[in-house]
């Protein structure tokens, strides 16, 4: 059995009217709420993972772009996305995935970098383009007490997008997402 | 022995690898010297597999006959293998495995900053993606090798054994074969002419700051890793990497 035809299957037991192309804004909807498996807070939108959302020869597709080379959470994305949009009833939306343009967290939004703070992980500080070898280490601000006296622990933390800090003044240890 | 076209062995070459060194990071599972190098080996290993899956799925596109990049890391022996003979050496101590870290991280530096620029459009996609990644695997392990170089009399010690170990091997980092020239002179896979010197640059750079020497140039020995002939090591750590698939022919997950 095809992938569409699984998809209709389920829009069928859910009663899900198909969408067509009139509905693009509703599948911007879903996007927004399908989260990231490793920071349930943000969703895939608000991450810049969704890069664009289109219809095309009679079904929906949506571009996505993988955010580390390794991220083990790109399937389970690929695969939240596509049953979030099939239970909405796009039936055969397809899932694309590209590497180029390559990922970067200047493409996290706004409300995105809000959310993360909110849940204690400080959003990356500055531009990943004018980040290079040997460019100095950015001042990072502690997410629980908003203090600018903090420390890099490691570069690298619980996963590939995190790297670990310590404040100096609440003495709190919190996650940093990397400016890449 | 049967060879590809140029690219394509060349494609080989960048994922084999990235992804032998990646399996040697992974050895230092539940055994590193503290907690948050246990995390960075296994976050730097993550990238390279990532890495190593994109140069794989090109490389087995263009190979057809069914391959995909499973395969090409399960299913072939060693004398099929293209990567670097020092990415397959032993981990020994820290101080070694960081070294082989550096040594590679300072040639996949200049060598995806060159690839990113390539006239084949996919090649240039996974280079600026790789790139993001290597440029922290280069800070944290140069920074390894300064810091255990010009550390204690005993890290000293160990750096220069490490030196002794890999050096012989480094002589891949700075000479192309005549196919790897002739795809850099047309811009397939951008203008690599410069990633010896680029190497080399660096390596005297953090050395020089690491209280190390550097040794004279290693010459080039019997073993050819472009053609298959490894160093024994490859053979076992193929042999535990490709175990499942080999007991388990297809087995998933
Ligand atoms: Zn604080």
């Amino acid at each position: 059995m095809r992938p569409g035809e699984i998809g209709q299957l389920i829009a069928t037991d859910q009663q899900a009217t198909p969408k067509t192309e009139a509905d693009l804004a509703l599948a911007e909807q879903v996007l927004a709420e399908v989260m990231d498996p490793e920071v349930p807070v943000v969703s895939v939108v608000d991450l810049g993972i969704v890069r664009k959302i289109t219809w095309r020869d009679g079904h929906l597709s949506v571009l996505i772009t993988p955010t580390y080379s390794g991220c083990p959470a790109t399937e389970v994305i690929e695969l939240s996305i596509r049953e979030a949009l099939v239970q909405a009833g796009f039936v055969q939306a397809e899932v694309v995935q590209r590497l180029d343009p390559a990922w970067t967290t200047d493409w996290i939004t706004q409300a995105g970098r809000e959310k993360l703070k909110a849940y204690g992980i400080s959003p990356p500080v500055g531009s990943a383009s004018k980040r290079s070898l040997t460019s100095v280490a950015p001042q990072v601000t502690c997410p629980i007490c908003g203090s600018e006296h903090t420390q890099l622990v490691s570069e690298f933390g619980s996963t590939a997008c995190k790297a670990l800090y310590r404040c100096l003044d609440c003495l709190e240890p919190f996650d940093y997402f990397k400016c890449i | 022995m049967q060879k590809y076209d140029e690219l394509t062995e060349f494609l080989l070459r960048m994922g084999d690898s990235a992804l032998v060194q990646a399996q040697r990071l992974c050895e230092w599972t539940g055994k590193a010297p503290a907690l948050e190098e246990e995390l960075a080996l296994m976050n730097v290993g993550l990238d390279l597999v990532g890495q190593a899956r994109n140069w794989l799925d090109y490389a087995a596109e263009r190979i057809g006959d069914g391959h995909d990049a499973d395969s090409l890391a399960y299913r072939r022996d060693e004398r099929h293998f293209r990567n670097l003979l020092m990415v397959e050496q032993p981990n020994g101590d820290f101080a070694v495995t960081m070294l082989k870290q550096f040594f590679f991280d300072a040639w996949q530096y200049p060598m995806l900053t060159q690839l990113s620029k390539a006239k084949d459009e996919r090649v240039a996609a996974i280079a600026t993606k790789s790139l993001k990644e290597v440029t922290y695997h280069l800070r944290r392990s140069s920074e390894w090798v300064e810091r255990l170089g010009d550390g204690t009399e005993e890290s000293h010690q160990r750096m220069v054994k490490a030196i002794d170990a890999l050096w012989r091997f480094s002589y891949e980092f700075v000479e192309l074969s005549t196919q790897e020239q002739s795809l850099s002179e047309a811009h397939t896979i951008g203008d690599i002419s410069s990633v010896a010197t680029k190497w080399q640059a660096m390596v005297n750079d953090v050395f020089a700051r690491a209280t190390l020497t550097v040794p004279d140039a290693a010459q080039p020995f019997y073993l050819a890793s472009r053609d298959g002939v490894h160093s024994e090591h490859l053979g076992f750590l193929l042999a535990e990497m490709q175990y499942l698939q080999r007991a388990h022919p297809n087995a998933s997950w």
